[in-house]
């Protein structure tokens, strides 16, 4: 019965992320307008969106090679994957055991490997240019994400996912500095990897501006589904990194249906509050310059390095 | 007789093969198939013998040595055989035994040129039996006269096209640093042999020299092995003659000759000198994050598709001397089972990039042939041309930009780990170092990613650069089954890595006493299951069986499943293949970043825009040298002034001189 339970939610997390995510896009589209004095859409847009795209016809440029067409399914796949080694609201997760924390960041990597490639598909100006930007911010943006998993698995002893957020849960020191260090890094680099303001911004197809969505402008129809449903995926799959990293608080500890009942509503709330942050962060920061964002993501990967550092120097002996 | 007795055989035999293969092809002078005909099917049958060799040896454990009726009269030539030779072995005869399928498709485009086919025949088997020879030699003197013929003949393949200047140019670079890395070896080997008192190995291992007499000759055996390696500083050469040499020869250079520089270190390092020290780790960790990083960067601002694969390749072997590095560490602190982990790791690491690297210059070998460039800025739209070499290609970048479920993945994988255990370390200033190295281990894999994919979708996504490359043809079946061979290879090491470690695990043990638990054939826990757990396969399932579900489930019930139309980018005029990124375009971000990286030098006309990026090492380092050596000609020309009263003065002087120390 145990083994039945860890193995359903197992299967059941993962897909609860997928089918949350458009929902935590919309969510954060939302709170933005409402904090700019507009309406803003209703909050279950995102998935109408979605659907539409599924239905509409796909349009392939001429120039563009089989690859193009394979990259929404290896993107959507490797995402879905990533998403199945966090644990969402038990830490007993036997997909966990699959992919750790640092196979978690390799198969984003496998993401985005096909994804700047598709970019570069096509042969346009804006694809290249997006593709290029988007390595440019991966460069550092891997590296420092990377150095935070490595702060946390060297207090944890672990890189398994669950087994950190077992760790956090049952440890005593709750307010370690390298903790400190390693959330400003990771929520710079979820900002910079999600490709929100002021990194990026999702809401314009300005030229000169475009990162991600410069990568996906020849994309229509059921394959741009894919590809905007595995980014909406990855902005959940960071706020729950941040939650299960720092936040674990709530998180079911083993296969109790009264616990996993409690820690839905709980990871709602701190999902509602991180969204709102990108909110209000995106409202009150203006989109930098290409050129200032190296600076933004060293920053980033400073901070980590410290975190790291500050581990081993002042939390050795805990 | 059991089949562990028929190692050493079987290793002897390859080097017959490799040495019968050298001496047929002079006949290609007049009949040009001897070539394919015989040469490369020996040298397959030398590769063959060599990964049998290599799975004995590590499958049974063997140690088997013999003495050999050669050499000198007082020094015989020995030979032996062990898991740490036989792991070397495996990963020569995994990438020769493509090369020699490969070879002859290849080579056949030299028929009707001035290069002799002879000589590349000759001087291929010559730096195959070379190498195998290194791997086997259980005394200082075989393995010296080895390395030298390995030095040798790849140096006469190096300047196999000698009409080219630059080709000229790098196999001299090639021959200047091959001797100083001989003779810095030797003295390592004269600094083992006083302590020991013999020139065989087993004298070497059971004599402990002093703590500075042994940090000299690791410092040797570093600077030594460590130019063949292509470690910074001593990497200029590798850049200049790896692309210069016909591709399956890069292809062996790159994947198998790196790899026996690193045997050699390892069979210094690790086994002769025994005694680990936290201060060769942490020499080893400095270097290997160096290289690591200053090869990756410099890759990424190559346009030349096989200088590119050969800057990675200093990268990679950085990353493996890193991992030795924390090997070294672990092992000195007196953690075995760490020492291994880090010590498998290294040796995974230099298994994947002999098989990516093999696969990557035949795919480059196979561009230049149906493309005839391997400037990135004249491809483009490969992969609809050669869409077999194409799919391979991409499979070889993936693995090196290491995202799972390839192989690059694990060993990075696998080297992470044992860097995360960082922890156990009692020693202040290592415990910095160790998460030091981590994070330049991992701005080198995200540099990395950014290396292949701009190589990746520059020469075989968008659009034709030039008009050769719009008429590119496929390979024919021998270049692309060799290619293919190796993508089974590379399978295997990423989807059964539990297996295949639990191989060289035994190499592991023979150096470090232990050998790490955990590597089952589906989940990898190399530590613990609940510290890390990796499994290839299922992540391998699970990507397809999402990704089918995807296409069956979206595919459209009637019409076609796409539409055609131009390209839609902004609703602008349809762009040209001109207005793609290029190149230099895509890493120009990462130049301004890295700009202190790099010697820069940009140019900008009217109508265009023109970057060189050069080596720093030239300038800082080499350039330096070289007017110091002029300097010292200068003066020396001075004494040397031709007139003979001067001279018998001179010997006057030192006649006195001596005379006096004498007295």
């Amino acid at each position: 019965m145990d083994r039945f339970l860890s193995l359903a939610a197992a299967l059941l997390q993962p897909l609860l992320l997928l089918a949350a995510a458009p929902l935590l896009a919309g969510l954060v589209r939302r709170i933005k307008a409402r904090l700019q004095n507009r309406r803003g859409a209703p909050l279950l847009t995102p998935y109408r969106d979605l659907r539409k795209l599924f239905g509409k016809e796909a349009v392939v440029a001429r120039t563009a090679s089989p690859l193009f067409r394979a990259a929404p399914y290896v993107v959507f796949a490797a995402t879905l994957l990533a998403a199945a080694a966090l644990p969402v609201f038990s830490t007993v997760l036997p997909g966990a055991r699959i992919a750790d924390a640092i196979a978690l960041i390799g198969l984003l990597g496998l993401a985005r490997f096909m994804l700047v490639l598709a970019g570069l598909d096509a042969g346009t100006p804006f694809g290249g240019m997006g593709a290029a930007r988007e390595m440019l911010v991966t460069s550092f943006a891997e590296p420092a994400l990377l150095l935070v998993i490595f702060t946390l698995a060297m207090t944890t002893h672990t890189t398994n996912l669950a087994g950190m957020a077992d760790a956090t849960l049952g440890g005593t020191t709750v307010l370690r500095p390298s903790y400190l260090f390693a959330l400003a890094a990771l929520l710079m680099v979820g900002v910079a990897e999600c490709g929100r303001i002021p990194v990026d911004n999702p809401a314009t197809h300005l030229e000169l501006t475009m990162i991600h969505e410069g990568m996906l402008l020849e994309y229509s129809g059921r394959h741009l589904a894919l590809m905007d449903w595995a980014a909406q995926l990855k902005l959940l799959l960071f706020a729950m990194l941040t939650v299960d990293l720092f936040l674990p608080w709530g998180l079911a500890t083993r296969a109790d249906p009264l616990a996993l009942l409690l820690a839905l509503p709980l990871l709602a709330l701190k999902l509602a509050l991180l969204a709102a942050l990108l909110a209000v962060s995106e409202t009150v920061l203006a989109k930098m310059r290409v050129f200032r964002v190296p600076g933004y993501l060293t920053l980033a990967f400073l901070l980590a390095l410290l975190g790291l550092l500050s581990h081993v120097i002042l939390e050795a002996a805990l | 007789m059991s089949a562990a007795a028929l190692t050493l055989p079987l290793a002897e035999a390859a080097v017959l093969a490799a040495l019968a293969s050298a001496a047929v092809s002079p006949l290609a002078a007049r009949w040009p198939r001897a070539l394919s005909l015989l040469a490369f099917p020996l040298l397959g049958l030398a590769a063959v013998c060599a990964l049998a060799a290599g799975t004995l040896a590590l499958g049974f454990d063997v140690a088997q040595g013999a003495v050999l009726p050669l050499g000198l009269p007082w020094l015989p030539w020995q030979l032996s055989v062990d898991p740490l030779a036989g792991v070397f072995l495996l990963m020569l005869g995994a990438v020769l035994l493509p090369v020699s399928v490969y070879g002859p498709g290849y080579a056949r485009e030299f028929r009707n040129g001035r290069d002799s086919l002879a000589t590349l025949g000759v001087s291929t088997g010559l730096f195959v039996a070379g190498m195998l020879g290194v791997l086997l030699a259980a005394d200082a003197y075989l393995f010296m006269v080895a390395w030298e013929l390995m030095s040798l003949a790849s140096y006469f393949l190096v300047c196999f096209q000698h009409e080219h200047a630059d080709h000229r140019r790098a196999a001299f670079v090639y021959l200047l640093l091959a001797h100083v890395a001989g003779l810095l070896i030797l003295l390592a080997f004269g600094v083992l042999a006083a302590a020991g008192g013999g020139f065989s190995f087993a004298a070497m291992r059971a004599a402990h020299p002093d703590a500075l007499w042994a940090a000299i000759a690791f410092a040797l055996a570093l600077a030594g092995f460590g130019a063949k390696a292509g470690l910074v500083p001593l990497h200029v050469w590798l850049p200049e003659a790896h692309p210069a040499a016909p591709s399956h020869i890069s292809a062996l250079m790159s994947a198998v000759m790196l790899k026996v520089a690193l045997y050699g270190f390892l069979r210094v390092t690790f086994d002769l000198l025994g005694v680990p020290q936290w201060g060769y780790g942490v020499t080893l960790v400095v270097v290997g994050s160096a290289s690591a990083v200053l090869g990756v960067l410099l890759a990424l601002q190559q346009s030349d598709l096989k200088r590119l694969l050969a800057y990675s390749s200093i990268e990679n072997l950085g990353i493996v001397f890193l991992a030795l590095g924390l090997a070294q560490i672990f092992q000195a602190a007196g953690h075995p089972a760490l020492a291994a982990l880090a010590l498998l790791a290294a040796l995974y690491q230099a298994l994947n990039h002999a098989l990516l690297k093999g696969l990557l210059f035949l795919g480059a070998g196979a561009v230049l042939h149906g493309a005839h460039t391997r400037s990135l800025d004249r491809l483009g739209g490969l992969l609809r041309r050669m869409p077999r070499t194409g799919w391979m290609f991409l499979i070889g970048c993936l693995g090196m930009a290491a995202v799972p479920p390839l192989n690059g993945f694990v060993s990075e994988w696998l080297t992470f780990q044992a860097a995360l255990q960082a922890w156990r370390l009692h020693d202040g200033l290592l415990r910095i170092l160790v998460p030091l190295a981590a994070a330049a281990l991992a701005l080198t894999a995200a540099l990395a990613a950014t290396v292949f994919v701009r190589a990746y979708g520059i020469a075989f996504l968008g659009r034709a650069r030039s008009r050769s490359t719009r008429h590119a043809h496929e390979v024919g079946g021998g270049m692309l089954a060799g290619q293919a061979l190796l993508v089974a290879g590379i399978a295997v090491a990423a989807l059964l890595p539990g297996p295949l470690l639990g191989l060289l695990g035994r190499a592991a043990l023979q150096l470090t006493g232990s050998a790490p638990a955990g590597t089952g054939w589906l989940w990898l826990t190399p530590l613990d299951p609940a510290t890390s757990s990796y499994a290839p396969l299922p992540i391998l399932a699970v990507l397809l069986a999402v990704g089918a579900l995807g296409v069956l489930l979206l595919r459209p019930r009637q019409g076609a499943a796409v539409r055609r139309a131009d390209p839609w980018d902004c609703g602008y005029a349809p762009p040209t293949p001109r207005m793609q990124y290029s190149a230099a375009g895509f890493a120009q971000p990462q130049r301004r970043v890295f700009a202190p990286a790099y010697a820069l030098r940009e140019t900008t006309a009217a109508d265009r825009h023109e970057v060189e990026v050069g080596d720093r090492t030239w300038v800082w380092l080499y350039r330096p040298l070289g007017m110091l050596a002029d300097r010292a000609a200068d003066l020396a020309r001075r004494a040397q002034a031709g007139h003979v009263r001067r001279y018998l003065a001179w010997s006057l002087i030192t006649l006195l001189v001596l005379l006096w120390i004498v007295s």
